[in-house]
């Protein structure tokens, strides 16, 4: 979230779109119903279904899935077109006055420099901005030049009328034009509207897209950095916000450092080329410092192995010789047999990824599989032949299969990071059961084992492994304490000022990554988190829920990064004087008195740079603005275009009907055997999306009998008219087939789904919620993803689990 | 066990109550549908505090589960799809589909049919802050709290014979607490305080309403039974059948009022209460039988290594209630 979750209450206007709030979010959701109780503010839901946030919406519309580029793409036409943009701000902290390179262009659903044969753009030279000789961005802040960013997205969503959107959609035209009217009212200083999405947005192939065509919403409307705005992913595990802020995804490295690549074996390039220097004079571009938090991470990895001598062990960092080594390409070559050993860690993969049988496939050419899980999951009995819920020949498979118990969220001590960024404190509750123990103690007496045995057997590369730092009290069991203060780091000499002052003493605690050095003189295991554990003590434990602006900011409630920020890009939310936009929107502001900026929440900007330096506000980005255009920072262009799911209910993408390489993401990545598993809308004519309901959280509830109770069996929800169409009443069995699987569930008829209009025909969708499995005591189902395709968003390939086809039929 | 003083009417009694604590505040709980998400954190909760699990059923094909009210489920969210008035200029017309969710359970009346209809002394309680509560010990499980249900709540259960419903937390609320439904309510659509606060509360969400656009929003204290201690906010006030069959003008069957005025008075005159009482059980559930050890004491393990003959039976539930004790 770019805001956070009390936030939402400041609200007037609440888009709850690409996710389900109410239902996957519900206790989250008290503050929707906060803001429309005590903020008067109208919840807009748009989703294919009449959801359980619809039940209570003020206003809703029903949307094909997969085609809500069309929607935001035509509502940034209609914001342009009517002038209803907060102009103050899109001129001042957006990008919108910058010229485009004149070589850049798009033509029939392409940018420039596509390669069809290898599916992907191979020369993104020209998605730049034009740069004058002394190094900075032109710009026309008149927004008047037609290569400015201003004018290039407006001819870009010309194309975007509410007849065109509404033919891809499905949404009607009065609708349409109806919830853009509401949300054009938020772009006065003093109105904002806060977007709600979660993985109805992400687990599309243009899932990255639709979240910055959202993201550019909000720029125009001048509710980015402003008390009930910004743009909210609800994560959907506890934690999984932490996963992504510790890297823990193949080309990452903590606090959203990146992995170098093949291509980039020598160290001062690759830091070079992150460290983004200034776009325009004087910007922040805090990136510019990526070496200090990338020194920093390497001393606490290496301590003093690492030196300036040896390029602080850069040789020792794993280089990528593929973009990503995502689950999609891991289960791809576990198929092929180029992986012998999977270690699974709170990972349900047969349940969870896309194309089971291929799953099951995979994982029976392994030699060895390592569960490591609180509870029984499906992938651990993956062999197991539970007959029609997994009807597999266990003759036939020969994977070994280990289990290693490990505790529940509430039988351990550690921090959780929340969707709004917080790192909360938990305290262990109750004891695990039996042989249970904590991931740290297993992943501790993994390593002392690899590391015994290298150093007494030696092997290819031992380096990494020998020296890293392991200095916990009890190796074996490194203390949830003992972790969170490595995470934030320390001085590891006597650090100084200017003036040659001592400013931090050796082995003390850091208070902010401001304090990071690039000469290994601090390390922190993970810059963005360093002030959460300082010599104060353990700030994500505070508990303190004062808000003395009366807005919802709880500053001493645990502990949010980046320092403690729990708005970000909030000097956004002051005009160019410093002034609050509005005053009941007040958030930081200038005081002249004070000499820096001051407020309800700390200030996301260097805190005593005055107004009139001009500085701009998204100090990460190297213009200072928001960006309207995505340069080269996504694989697939930089502004965001419709393309048809993989697998469409539609046979062509309207927008452009005569392009086949434009029918579906012509950046994304499929692989061979998967495209041939596709089907085809004639054979499969229903529109399919995956979820969760809120009787049960993802595979795991099933085990619980209170959740059993309320939820026991597996259903997919169908429209009353399709209902009739194949002759199913409620509550009858019927059968969903995909190209790659089928299976069998009980029949919700529904009103809430209804066919949408889509050229000349009407398209219905089905609801297919994922909980069931064969394991727990709910009732046996059947793993969803038996239907889905094996295919993924073409930045983050995030299964596309929200928009596929099928054939229902009764069964 | 509330305490007795609370207690301020007491079914098939004639004693009268103690009033020493007439100045008790009655409370209530306002359930505002307008706001609830049919999370059925409430149905949980539920569960949870009054320790029951009903049988994990199937799938209806329809979101409701379990189907109905139960011995084990005392709430049950039940989900309609209607069509009310539009609200918006929508483009299908006036009238638009609505999912409406409303939790279903006792509604505490302040004239309970149930106690009215009760021939059990003391089976059903009503106390001084309102709450309408089974005394389990000694409901004989006739049913006649179900034919005097306005609002068909109590169920028998299949176990044991006996009557149950919601007790609005009754253990809960004497030690200050909210029932367990309004303390895990995600959204705050079930609040609890005194009725005077709730009906306060009611109001403002009914002109919230109103200003929303909403015909006929209104809250729903039902006088033709005294007014309820549990409540909701309707945005279709005019139509409650919309909400699962909510009676709109709900009393106390003619059939109850004709028990009481005529038939109960002869009845008790010829039979001694506990007489009765024992034949209300005869003729709905027959001769009484001796439990056996399994009933009693459960499938516990003196019985899974045992010889039944070996005539140690007293021995044995001498045993296992010293176990129980200590």
């Amino acid at each position: 979230m770019t805001n956070h979750w009390v936030d939402i209450r400041n609200a007037n206007l609440i888009l709850s779109m690409g996710g389900n709030s109410a239902e996957a979010h519900p206790v989250g959701f008290r503050w929707v119903t906060e803001a429309i109780e005590h903020n008067n503010a109208e919840l807009i839901t748009i989703d294919p279904r009449y959801t359980r946030t619809g039940a209570v919406a003020q206003d809703k519309a029903f949307i094909r899935t997969g085609t809500d580029i069309t929607f935001l793409g035509g509502l940034i036409s209609y914001l342009i077109e009517t002038n209803q943009i907060q102009r103050e701000y899109v001129v001042n902290y957006t990008d919108a006055s910058l010229l485009v390179r004149e070589d850049f262009g798009f033509e029939d659903g392409l940018f420039t420099g596509y390669d069809p044969e290898r599916r992907a753009y191979t020369d993104k030279s020209s998605w730049m901005y034009q740069v004058g000789d002394d190094g900075y961005a032109l710009r026309d802040t008149s927004l008047t030049n037609p290569r400015c960013v201003y004018q290039m997205m407006r001819a870009h969503y010309s194309r975007y009328t509410p007849e065109l959107v509404s033919s891809v959609s499905g949404v009607p035209v009065g609708d349409i034009q109806r919830i853009w009217r509401k949300i054009a009212a938020t772009s006065v200083p003093d109105r904002t509207m806060t977007i709600l999405y979660a993985l109805g947005w992400t687990q599309h192939s243009i899932g990255s897209q639709i979240i910055r065509t959202a993201a550019m919403v909000q720029l125009l409307l001048g509710n980015m950095g402003m008390p009930g705005g910004g743009v909210n992913a609800l994560r959907g595990h506890s934690n999984i916000q932490g996963l992504t802020d510790l890297g823990l995804l193949s080309q990452l490295l903590p606090g959203y450092m990146s992995l170098a690549n093949a291509s980039e074996q020598d160290y001062r390039p690759y830091i070079d080329k992150r460290a983004k220097q200034p776009l325009l004079p004087d910007e922040v571009s805090y990136w510019k410092n990526y070496e200090k938090f990338h020194v920093s991470l390497m001393k606490a990895w290496f301590g003093d192995a690492a030196s300036e001598a040896n390029n602080w062990c850069y040789n020792w960092l794993p280089k990528l010789e593929r973009p990503l080594y995502d689950v999609l390409d891991t289960f791809e070559r576990m198929s092929k047999g180029e992986i012998n050993g999977y270690f699974c860690q709170g990972f349900n993969p047969l349940a969870s990824f896309p194309n089971r049988a291929k799953v099951t496939a995979a994982l029976s050419k392994l030699k060895y599989l390592v569960i490591m899980d609180p509870l029984n999951t499906e992938t651990r009995e993956f062999w197991h032949n539970v007959g029609e819920y997994n009807d597999v020949d266990s003759s036939q498979i020969q994977t070994e299969v280990i289990s290693l118990p490990t505790c529940c969220f509430a039988e351990d001590d550690g921090s959780i990071v929340n969707s709004a960024r917080w790192l909360q404190w938990h305290w262990v509750a109750a004891p695990p059961p039996g042989e249970a123990r904590p991931d740290t103690q297993i992943m501790a007496d993994l390593f002392l084992r690899v590391r015994r045995l290298y150093e007494q057997e030696g092997g290819v590369f031992p380096d990494p492994i020998v020296n890293l730092t392991w200095d916990y009290k009890q190796p074996a069991k490194p203390s949830a304490e003992e972790l969170a203060k490595e995470y934030n780091g320390r001085a590891l000499v006597d650090l100084t000022d200017d003036q040659g002052n001592v400013t931090r003493r050796a082995g003390e605690q850091l208070a902010s990554f401001s304090e990071l050095t690039a000469d290994g003189r601090t390390e922190a295991g993970c810059w963005i988190f360093t002030g959460c554990y300082s010599e104060e003590g353990n700030l994500m434990a505070r508990r303190d829920n004062s808000d003395p602006y009366g807005i919802g900011q709880s500053l001493g409630w645990a502990w949010a990064w980046p320092a403690n920020r729990r708005i970000l890009y909030n000097r956004a939310s002051a005009d160019t004087e410093g002034n609050p936009w509005g005053a009941n929107k007040a958030l930081v502001w200038w005081s002249s008195e004070q000499g820096r900026w001051i407020g309800a929440d700390i200030p996301d900007f260097p805190a005593q740079s005055p107004p009139s330096a001009g500085l701009g506000p998204f100090i990460m980005q190297p213009t200072g603005g928001g960006n309207f255009f995505g340069g080269q920072s996504m694989v697939d262009g930089p502004f965001p275009e419709h393309y048809e799911p993989f697998e469409s209910p539609v046979g062509q993408n309207l927008l452009h009907p005569n392009n086949p390489l434009a029918r579906n993401n012509p950046a994304a990545r499929i692989f061979a055997g998967d495209r041939e598993a596709l089907g085809s809308w004639e054979e499969f004519p229903h529109a399919a999306t995956t979820y969760r309901l809120t009787e049960h959280f993802h595979f795991w509830t099933k085990h619980a009998k209170l959740n059993a109770i309320v939820q026991p069996e597996q259903f997919v929800e169908i429209g009353t008219a399709l209902a009739d169409e194949i002759g199913v009443s409620k509550g009858d069995r019927v059968r969903v087939s995909s190209r790659r699987g089928s299976i069998y569930a009980v029949a919700v008829v529904t009103r809430r789904l209804r066919p949408l209009r889509i050229g000349d025909r009407d398209v219905h969708h089905v609801g297919i919620p994922l909980h069931w499995g064969f394991t727990g005591v709910a009732k046996k189902g059947y793993l969803v993803n038996a239907l889905t395709p094996f295919v993924g968003d073409a930045n983050t390939q995030t299964p596309e689990y929200k928009s596929f086809i099928v054939k229902v039929e009764k069964a | 066990m509330v305490n007795s003083q609370n207690i301020v009417a007491r079914s098939a009694t004639t004693l009268p109550a103690p009033h020493v604590r007439d100045d008790v505040v009655e409370v209530a709980k306002l359930i505002d549908v307008s706001r609830c998400i049919g999370c059925k954190a409430c149905q949980v909760a539920c569960m949870e505090w009054n320790d029951l699990r009903d049988d994990v059923g199937e799938c209806h094909g329809v979101y409701d589960n379990p189907m109905d009210l139960s011995a084990e489920s005392w709430t049950v969210m039940r989900f309609n799809e209607v069509d009310v008035d539009a609200v918006h200029d929508n483009a299908e017309g006036d009238k638009e589909l609505a999912w409406l969710i409303r939790k279903d359970g006792c509604m505490h009346c302040a004239e309970p049919g149930c106690l009215e209809a009760c021939p059990a002394p003391g089976a059903i309680v009503k106390y001084a802050n309102g709450i309408v509560d089974f005394d389990s010990n000694n409901c004989i499980g006739c049913g006649y709290c179900i034919t005097g249900c306005p609002f068909d709540i109590p169920r028998i259960s299949e176990k044991d014979s006996k009557s149950y419903k919601c007790t609005l937390c009754s253990d809960r609320v004497a030690v200050g607490l909210e029932p367990a439904c309004v303390k895990a309510c995600p959204t705050n659509c079930i609040e609890f305080g005194s009725k005077k606060d709730m009906l306060a509360r009611a109001e403002k969400r009914v002109n919230d309403l109103q200003q929303r656009g909403y015909a006929h929003p209104g809250v729903y204290d039902p006088q033709g039974v005294g007014g309820t201690h549990v409540m909701y906010v309707l945005s279709h006030a005019d139509q409650p059948g919309l909400y699962s069959g909510l009676p709109k003008d709900p009393r106390i069957s003619p059939m109850v009022s004709a028990w009481k005025g005529v038939t109960k008075p002869i009845m008790s005159a010829i039979l001694g209460i506990t007489a009765f009482a024992g034949f209300f059980h005869f003729i709905t559930k027959g001769p009484k039988e001796e439990p056996t050890d399994e009933e009693v004491f459960g499938d516990d393990e003196d019985h899974n290594s045992g010889d039944r003959d070996d005539g140690q039976d007293d021995g044995r539930h001498q045993h296992s209630h010293e176990e129980d004790r200590s």
